[in-house]
């Protein structure tokens, strides 16, 4: 299972933040801030799988991350699932992302933070992978899009 | 107002973003978010009713000011609002933002339920799945009992669309991982296993997961989903990698599913169906042969999802661990990847292997990899590898390379990185002693360990080489001479301190011998350390100075003048003050004797599991490490069975066998060798195997004996390792005890050997006949003993139950006398007074008569008398004495040679507090023994 989904910038703002296991907002932050600080000592290069924080549970989790240009992807899953795996949903998620915003970038995290977790939603339902196939996530937004459209016309 | 579409956006919030983003200060950032909190607080209460786009604009402003690491403590309502709207953008925010703002206000909760169960009834598919989100993200106990019975219902229905069907899988199985207790197993279980078989893939894939994780609780339930889960992957598998179109990932066939399927299979044994598990077995074989295949693309996403599926399969043959074929491929494309360039395969390959270490079929092909995981340990940059580089060598360790992975990461820890410096260290000193053939190697592993990362060496580690070390007497000497050599090093570790001044207060006799190590050197030594240390360890040195007070009656007036220093007695540290006043009190007014019994040498720690490894334990989380560990001894078990050289380094007396279990894990702890460490015990050692050797009897042994007389059941002995009970039943002239040893503690007693001791005088006249017991003796178990006795004729002496046994590395020794007296072979005659008096008189020959005055040991009660009287064996004739007060009683003692009649009278003096008690017996040595009996027990 997926405990939580964290992006953040080369100097540790955070740009998403999902939380699929309760903790209160603070824990909520500190375990970013820790997570942070634990991601960016790496160098790039090296393995994408290193042992959870104590905040999030130590050893019993792994965080499993992939640094694109300014934005850290980091998932923190428990031994369920596969490392692999979840690299390559991280970089399914970031090219949905950059279908759907068309070469996307850091400000569209920012000011689009609610489409970045409809997204997301199309991608990990509570902590589990829901679909992993880009052309039907896209299909699932584009039909939001529509939807949306729809809405804002008969206005 | 604008339109809301994909890229301008809501202006209001861009704005809001933008001002927060030009903010120069945390301050201006902080000022600029307060007056927006207090901007969205007063619209929200506002008279005016807002509009769905403006509660959609501040919801999002809220969700932004939220992830800026601001509480929000309103809004909630509002959003709780948007979901009953028929639109859906408003619906969509609305779930997001109590999704991610989860609240367990109960009231609130109720109204989220309300606005979940009526999307849940709409039947559109959209609403559908947004309150699916919804549930499975926040996963609250109150949506568990609001829902849990009818997703499955929406999951199974015949119409549900193929993605709420997704979603609704997901959201089941969030709802079993948070409150099982609430999902009811039913009918619905068979029709989600055969959703295995559906279209779609994307709904395959969540039914997977769901099927995965229920399984794993309810296995029965779902066995019937390993032969579909089995041609699902074989389909996929084998198929060209076009024919799934979408589900294709850079050139391989949907390998997010062939992943969940293959961990699907991990949750069961080997299909038991010879046809489904060949087409798993040719399954496996295909996924490690396309990892032999030119890559189809340079992408690392498609090596990333070619991996991910040969790596869960690879997990899944090391858990079937059936087919030694498949095993050794395993384990030999992981030795490739150990070389990759990758660093995430390298990292991946240690840790699959780490886990195929412990299977026997594979244990020897992956030492064979012992070079490259030390030279990944040495040249790996990322901390993350080498850790798993650690943990496999730990894994793979066995008596033939442990000096070799000790030695590797002992070097290691001089640069190991700070996080993971305790771990090793307590993963060194478990693999030290768990392969110790030679404890000289595990003292000096753990004095080197000291040395390198004093700092890191818990409690735990030096608690245990104190254990050791008292327990194996085969390494005291060389203990001591090491510690003092390590504590001449200027500046040593702390721990090195305690370690020194707690073995040299135990062993330092053992090298005072040598004039360079002589006790007033020794002393000086580890004073020269005392004011550099932490009170605990000044505690420690003043109870190895009045051990020194023991061991060397020289350094006696040396070690005063310290004690009576300022700095001792009036140390402004309670606990160091008190010991100096109390050693210095001790040292001057015990005579040698008292000062040797009260710092003797401490006995033998009871075996029992490893404080390290409990603490490695707490450390890594219970499951890995036990798993690791009941699987590295059912390993080691095996791999010791087999005929293996001996050590080259056994030394002449007898070292442990391989196979023991140093850690105290194993059924059987070590037979400790070598002769006990005390003297004194040194010559019953020698002597053991001969009878004669008995320990003389235990203290106490004759109050117990005695109490035996009148009753037959009962304690006969107990110290703090056994307890000997006692049932017997006797017939005219037989008899049969049952003797029960009861092992007190909880390590096994070895070379358990009780023997009945009879002398020769004693043998003519008693025939006892036994069986041996059980050489091994479990701790916390009883065995028994049966005795059949037989009285040849009559006997004064007792027999002697001696018993010998191994206990930690002790050789124990107790004896007792076993109550089986004459007495227990009376029966009673019951006779009239006439006939009492009549006999008596019979029997008037001063020989026959035995009589004993003595003075009451016990209250003088008469119900008591009486009872001990019938005890006793004879039976108790009321109205024969004209006095009242005393007591007769008559019988007859049965051998096999002849029967001795038997008359007593007791005569009771209250006011002298005294008895008379006459026997009288038509043999001389009845009376006599009788009596003696007897006049003990009142």
């Amino acid at each position: 299972m997926i405990q939580a989904i964290l992006v953040f910038n080369n100097h540790g703002k955070p740009r998403l933040v999902r939380f699929y296991q309760r903790f209160p907002e603070e824990i909520q932050q500190q375990i970013v801030r820790e997570t942070f600080h634990l991601v960016l000592k790496r160098d790039d290069n090296i393995c994408n799988f290193l042992e959870g924080g104590s905040l999030i549970g130590g050893s019993d989790y792994k965080l499993i991350y992939r640094h694109y240009a300014t934005l850290y992807f980091v998932f923190c899953v428990d031994s369920s699932e596969s490392e692999l795996g979840i690299l390559d949903l991280i970089q399914v998620f970031v090219e949905t992302l950059d279908k759907c915003f068309e070469n996307v970038c850091e400000l569209d995290l920012i000011f689009h933070m609610d489409k970045v977790h409809y997204i997301l939603q199309e991608v990990v339902m509570g902590g589990m992978v829901l679909e992993t196939n880009m052309n039907e996530i896209v299909a699932q937004i584009e039909a939001q899009n529509r939807l949306e459209k729809s809405e804002s016309g008969g206005q | 107002m604008p339109a809301v579409s994909k890229g301008d956006g809501m202006r209001g919030l861009a704005v809001f973003i933008s001002d927060i983003r030009n903010c120069k200060s945390k301050e201006a950032e902080i000022k600029r978010i307060n007056k927006e909190l207090a901007n969205i607080r007063s619209k929200f209460k506002g008279d005016r009713a807002l509009d769905g786009y403006s509660k959609k604009k501040y919801v999002c402003k809220l969700l932004f000011i939220f992830l800026l690491g601001h509480d929000i403590d309103f809004g909630h309502m509002e959003a709780v609002n948007l979901l009953s709207s028929n639109r859906y953008t408003e619906k969509q925010i609305g779930y997001l933002f109590i999704s991610v703002l989860v609240n367990s206000n109960s009231e609130l909760i109720r109204l989220i339920n309300n606005a979940i169960k009526n999307d849940l009834a709409s039947r559109n598919p959209t609403f559908m799945g947004l309150a699916l989100h919804c549930i499975a993200n926040v996963g609250s106990r109150e949506m568990a009992e609001a829902f849990a019975g009818e997703i499955p219902r929406i999951l199974v229905a015949g119409d549900t669309m193929d993605s709420v069907k997704q979603s609704a899988a997901l959201c089941l199985l969030r709802l079993y991982r948070t409150s099982p207790d609430l999902v009811p197993m039913g009918d619905w279980t068979s029709r989600v296993v055969h959703l295995l078989n559906d279209q779609h893939l994307g709904v395959v894939t969540a039914a997977t997961s769901l099927i995965t994780t229920l399984a794993q609780k309810n296995p029965e339930e779902f066995k019937t989903s390993v032969s579909l889960a089995v041609s699902r992957l074989s389909r996929i598998v084998t198929s060209a990698s076009t024919d799934l179109q979408d589900y294709t990932y850079y050139f391989v066939p949907a390998p997010w599913l062939s992943v969940k399927l293959l961990r699907l299979l991990q949750c069961y044994p080997p299909p038991e169906d010879p046809a489904v598990r060949g087409r798993l077995t040719e399954c496996l074989e295909a996924i490690l042969n396309k990892a032999q295949e030119p890559p189809k693309s340079k992408k690392v996403q498609h090596s990333n999802a070619k991996n991910a599926v040969l790596f869960e399969a690879i997990s899944l043959v090391i858990h079937h661990d059936s087919e030694p074929n498949l095993l050794v491929r395993a384990c030999n494309q992981l030795g490739q990847f150990l070389q990759h360039r990758e660093t995430n395969l390298r990292y991946l390959a240690l840790e699959s292997m780490c886990t195929l270490a412990s299977s026997e079929f594979s244990h020897e092909a992956v030492k064979t990899h012992i070079e490259t995981v030390i030279n990944a340990l040495k040249t790996e940059r990322d901390v993350s590898v080498r850790q798993r580089a650690v943990d496999l060598l730990y894994a793979m360790c066995d008596r033939s390379n442990a000096q070799q992975i000790v030695a590797e990461m002992l070097s290691y820890l001089e640069t190991a990185d700070y996080s993971i410096r305790e771990e090793i260290v307590l993963k060194v000193a478990i693999l030290a002693e768990k392969y110790a053939v030679d404890y000289t190697w595990y003292v000096d592993t753990i004095l080197n360990l000291i040395r390198i990362a004093g700092d890191y060496v818990s409690e735990e580690v030096w608690y245990r080489v104190i254990q050791i070390v008292i327990n194996r007497d085969d390494v005291q000497g060389y203990a001591a001479k090491t510690v003092f050599e390590a504590l001449q090093a200027s500046a040593c570790h702390e721990n090195l301190v305690k370690v020194g001044g707690y073995i040299l207060g135990e062993f330092g006799n053992l090298i005072a011998g040598d004039p360079r190590s002589s006790p007033l050197t020794q002393f000086h030594l580890l004073h020269s350390k005392f004011h550099l240390c932490s009170v605990p360890t000044r505690a420690l040195l003043l109870s190895t100075y009045i051990k020194f007070v023991n061991l060397f009656p020289e350094v006696k007036g040396t070690i005063q003048d310290v004690l009576r220093s300022d700095s001792q007695l009036k140390n402004a540290d309670v606990e160091l003050q008190q010991r100096a006043v109390e050693y210095l009190r001790l040292s001057t007014v015990a005579s040698t004797d008292i000062l040797a019994t009260v710092l003797e040498e401490m006995p033998p720690f009871p075996e029992r599991e490893s404080s390290i490894l409990a603490k490695l334990k707490k450390k890594k989380g219970p499951s890995t490490v036990t798993d690791l560990e009941e699987a590295k001894r059912e390993r080691s078990a095996d791999v010791n069975g087999g005929p293996e050289p001996a050590p080259a380094s056994t030394s002449a007396v007898s070292t442990p066998s391989p196979s023991a279990d140093l850690l105290g894990l194993g059924a059987a702890p070590p037979a400790p060798a070598g002769p006990p460490p005390s003297s004194g015990g040194l010559l019953v050692d020698v002597f053991s195997d001969s009878p004669s050797a008995a320990a003389p009897l235990a203290p106490g042994s004759e109050d117990n004996f005695a109490r035996f007389v009148c009753k037959n059941n009962g304690v006969l002995f107990e110290n703090q390792l056994l307890q000997i009970g006692l049932k017997s039943e006797f017939r005219q002239n037989l008899g049969r005890m049952f003797i029960f040893y009861g092992n007190k503690t909880s390590t096994q007693f070895l070379n358990f050997t009780p023997t009945l001791i009879c002398s020769d005088d004693l043998q003519a006249n008693l025939s006892l006949q036994t069986k041996p017991v059980d050489p091994a003796v479990d701790g916390g178990a009883q065995v028994q003993q049966a005795v059949n006795i037989e009285c040849v004729s009559d006997f004064t002496e007792a027999p002697v139950l001696n018993i010998q046994f191994r206990y930690g590395g002790t050789f124990q020794n107790v004896s007792v006398k076993l109550p089986i007296t004459l007495n227990k072979f009376f029966q009673p005659t019951e006779m009239a007074s006439q006939d009492f008096f009549q006999r008596w008189k019979q029997l008037s020959n001063p020989q026959q008569e035995v009589q004993s005055i003595f003075k009451a040991k016990h209250p003088m009660d008469t119900e008591v008398t009486k009872a001990k009287i019938i005890g006793f064996g004879s039976a108790l004739l009321e109205e024969v004495d004209p006095n009242p007060a005393n007591f007769v009683g008559a019988g007859i003692i049965h051998t096999r040679t002849a029967q001795i009649g038997c008359l007593l009278r007791l005569e009771p003096n209250l006011q002298a507090q005294m008895y008379r008690l006459t026997l009288r017996t038509s043999r001389e040595t009845v009376s006599q023994r009788l009596c003696e009996l007897l006049s003990e027990q009142f």
